[in-house]
């Protein structure tokens, strides 16, 4: 008898179909849950470090003002306001609404471009506050 | 042949065992981290670089700290639910997946029981 699981044919997967928008913000929404996830650990540390004393505070504020730290928070920053845009374009497609192909395209392009501008706003305040 | 109702079925839960509980608390607590995010966000800009004392008196201040203590409790479960979702799609070894299930579950209360005590301590002990 032929192996009938090995037998049934496949679906195409994801290089034939035609690069659009939505496809690039899916797997970018998931990448960058993925980093806020690990990234709460450097939360853990700065609340950690207030709630122990002046000495550890200035250490993790050391850290996070080094070139590394300021990389990786800007990073964060973009992640945390890019994962949030496209939470609320989930919302917005949960009650059953911008399902139009062409409008969910400009949609998830105008997410990518407002992520990045709304970090670098972000960025300018904390320099402008500094 | 199965006699039970459509109704009947849904009830059981199937073979998922469970509903449509995962996706509805991923979205209450998607809403309820968009204010409580953005909270933090100006928050931080105020306070970056700021003396040590100063950020101090600003956690404890028990708006301040209600808040903090909110998001964590949002952040961790929405963060557990969301790694629980990727390791299933991924992970198709059951030994395997099921211990990244339990690990996610330990890193996220972990990482939550150290920012809730640290976010306590500064708005009662200071």
């Amino acid at each position: 008898m032929t192996n009938v699981t090995k037998s049934r044919p496949l679906s195409p997967h994801l290089q034939i179909y035609k690069f659009v928008p939505t496809m690039a913000m899916s797997i970018i929404h998931r990448i960058t849950g993925a980093a806020l996830y690990v990234g709460t650990v450097l939360v853990a540390a700065w609340l950690v470090a207030a709630a122990s004393g002046p000495d550890y505070f200035s250490w993790v504020n050391w850290f996070f003002g080094s070139i590394l730290g300021q990389l990786i928070l800007v990073g964060y920053t973009w992640a945390l306001i890019h994962h949030l845009l496209g939470g609320l374009r989930h919302i917005l497609w949960d009650v059953g609404l911008g399902y139009e192909k062409h409008f969910a395209n400009r949609l998830a392009i105008a997410n990518l471009v407002a992520s990045v501008v709304v970090t670098l706003l972000i960025w300018a305040a904390v320099l402008l506050f500094v | 042949m199965d006699m039970r109702t459509p109704l009947g079925k849904v009830r059981g839960l199937g073979s998922a065992r469970s509903g449509t509980e995962h996706f509805w608390r991923v979205r209450t607590t998607a809403l309820a981290l968009v204010p409580l995010l953005l909270f933090y966000v100006v928050f931080l800009i105020m306070y970056a670089g700021r003396p040590y004392e100063e950020v101090l008196a600003a956690l404890a201040n028990p708006f301040v700290s209600v808040i903090t203590a909110l998001t964590i409790v949002a952040s961790v479960i929405h963060m557990k639910l969301g790694m629980e979702e990727i390791i299933q799609d991924y992970i198709h070894s059951e030994g395997l997946k099921l211990s990244l299930l339990v690990l996610n579950t330990f890193f996220s209360l972990f990482v939550g029981g150290f920012c809730l005590f640290a976010g306590l301590k500064i708005a009662f002990a200071g």
